[in-house]
């Protein structure tokens, strides 16, 4: 009774603790905001670090060079590159019109029942982990591929002009055509996603309007929908290539692990991340292991180029939606 | 009728188009499910035919002999467990950082931004960092290491998830427990935790299943071991490098191996996405 009035000791020092408490949180919490904020940091750092003697010995000409000679100790990661960029190209030319097909069908197309579960099936895919692509890719679509497909394209695609140093080729099966293609597979959940999630943000009063106007649903889409997502949707795919470039065990089983530079799709390459996985463990000297973690760091950089303008433009829509 | 004809050519175009283009998007539908389907029947197919009790109760065999993978299995829960240990509680503190401290602050939108940014990002970066930062340092491959690589993972899954679920929990909540009197960190843990529980369950969920299926990260940190082992500091066997070894060996005994571990692995991580996805419903049914 009295305690309301006037605090008793208790109640005072009872203050003191919550308000002790309270900034103890506070300061707990915080730190954890910045440890994510650190911990992004600490890798291209300790990347760099670990990297370090590759970066020394070769210079930035490390990025050009097409040597990959471990007996010679001679590292340039231009062979790398090159498949990292050439596979993850090709699962985006796969990979964007088919996820643009998926989302429109999931919000336009598809009677309402269908949408939830086609939806929810597209997504599994994107929870399959990436060795059971690997696996599947190597021992399931690469003899297929070898057997039915790459002799047509070697035969019809290889002989035309220009364009037929791509598509020739030993049938193997590995290679950068059936990377790219599994990439493809990994990234459309992603992107279709994304691409959906943000195609449903759209005004219904404005595709509406369109409709009543008697646009087809092909234009509501085209028109409309499109021009008012674009940069979410360009967000969509930058978060697609970022997958793809980093996409580790599935290309590493269907590449073909092969350190050489070819024009032809049909042929066996490299990947950085592939190249990493492939040989980190037999790194047998420093300036082996330097190189590998110097790769690392090349690749973290570019998909963290890649992967800040995928959340830039996904929040430009975001913006659009607060005002 | 000159109009007549030229508009009823244009809608037909219009018409048309709409067809084709409606009948494209149907197309590439089928074509994302028939991947889902192929993959799932083959890990199916091939995978039962692979299984025995032998998997459960037998250690991973030497080239060219049967076995199980008993050791990959324990040594799977320990690093996911190490990983959600040490990344979960920081995952679950920065989210409530986000959503409850730094009230559009830069120090927070910064973090966000590169929360957003670790969460795609390739997790052979992370296994590398994690070499450098704790294999290079202690000399040898461990368990650690990997539960660590792990967290890493972990980390901005549970930050995400959190922070979007407390900030669904309606404001009234926090201002009526606030006019009480109650301190911010009382209101934290007793009335905003408790009521975005299920969501950040939900969340540390999709983190296990995200995790167990790694494999590029425990190949510079765990590595693999071939026998059994209980000690944490030691190389440990885990079930994706064992799959991936085994996969890309010439013996088939290891390849079959390999199938039943992966069939394993999908059931598991498929089974993790379902309950997180039964709660996520439940929970919205009740609100």
């Amino acid at each position: 009774m009295n305690t309301s009035t006037l605090p008793s000791p208790t109640a005072a020092t009872r203050d003191v603790l919550d308000a002790r408490a309270d900034r103890g949180f506070r300061w707990l919490v915080t730190g954890a905001g910045v440890l994510v904020l650190l911990s992004l940091g600490a890798a291209a750092m300790s990347m760099l670090w670990g990297g370090r003697a590759a970066f020394e010995k070769f210079g930035i000409a490390f990025l050009w060079r097409d040597a990959w000679d471990p007996v010679a100790q001679d590292f340039g990661a231009l062979v790398p590159i090159y498949g990292t960029v050439v596979t993850a190209v090709i699962a985006l030319i796969i990979a964007v019109p088919v996820s643009f097909g998926i989302a429109m069908f999931l919000t336009e197309i598809a009677p309402k029942w269908l949408r939830a579960p086609v939806g929810a099936a597209i997504e599994l895919l994107a929870g399959i982990p990436s060795i059971i692509y690997g696996m599947w890719g190597l021992f399931v679509l690469v003899p297929f591929l070898a057997e039915h497909v790459y002799p047509w394209v070697d035969e019809n695609l290889g002989a035309m002009p220009f364009i037929g140093a791509l598509f020739s080729g030993p049938p193997l099966g590995l290679g950068m055509g059936t990377a790219g293609l599994v990439l493809a597979i990994m990234v459309i959940p992603f992107i279709s996603s994304v691409m959906r999630d943000v195609f449903l943000t759209v005004p219904t009063p404005l595709k509406e309007s369109a409709y009543a106007l008697g646009s087809t649903t092909t234009e509501v889409v085209w028109d409309v929908v499109l021009p008012y997502t674009r940069s979410a949707v360009i967000g969509g795919i930058f978060l697609g290539l970022g997958r793809a470039l980093g996409e580790t065990m599935a290309v590493t089983f269907v590449l073909g692990n092969a350190h050489r530079l070819t024009t032809s799709l049909l042929e066996p390459g490299n990947s950085i991340a592939a190249t990493i996985a492939n040989e980190f463990t037999e790194a047998d000297s420093p300036m082996y292991l330097s190189s590998l973690i110097a790769l690392g760091f090349v690749l973290f950089l570019v998909t963290f180029v890649v992967l800040t303008i995928a959340r830039l433009m996904l929040r430009q829509l975001a913006k659009k939606e607060g005002n | 009728m000159d109009w007549l004809s030229s508009s009823v050519g244009l809608y037909g175009r219009r018409r048309a188009r709409n067809l084709i283009a409606q009948t494209l998007a149907v197309i590439a539908t089928v074509f994302g499910l028939f991947w889902l389907v192929w993959i799932m029947w083959t890990t199916l197919t091939k995978g039962l035919g692979a299984l025995n009790l032998a998997l459960f109760t037998q250690m991973t065999p030497p080239p060219g002999d049967t076995g199980g993978m008993l050791n990959a299995f324990f040594g799977s829960a320990v690093m996911s467990l190490l990983g959600i240990v040490i990344g979960a509680p920081i995952g679950v503190l920065a989210g409530t950082f986000l959503a409850e401290y730094s009230q559009k602050s830069w120090l927070g939108e910064t973090v966000r931004f590169v929360n957003d940014i670790l969460l795609s990002a390739p997790s052979i970066v992370l296994g590398l960092f994690v070499y450098t930062l704790v294999v290079a340092q202690m000399g040898h491959f461990s368990a650690l290491a990997g539960g660590i690589a792990l967290a890493f993972i972990v980390l901005p899954v549970v930050v995400r998830t959190t922070d979007e679920m407390l900030q669904l929990v309606p404001s009234q909540m926090r201002e009526a427990a606030l006019s009480l009197g109650v301190p911010q960190w009382k209101v934290t843990m007793q009335v905003l935790y408790r009521s975005a529980l299920p969501g950040i369950v939900t969340g540390i969920l999709l983190a296990l299943a995200r995790i167990s299926g790694e494999t590029a990260p425990l190949l510079f940190t765990a590595l693999n071991n071939q026998y059994w082992t209980t000690d944490i500091l030691a190389p440990m066997a885990n079930v994706p490098v064992v799959i991936f070894q085994y996969a890309m060996s010439p013996y088939e005994s290891w390849q079959t191996l390999a199938w039943a571990g992966a069939f394993m692995l999908t059931v598991f991580v498929l089974c993790i996405s379902l309950i997180a996805r039964a709660i996520v419903l439940r929970h919205r049914i009740s609100q």
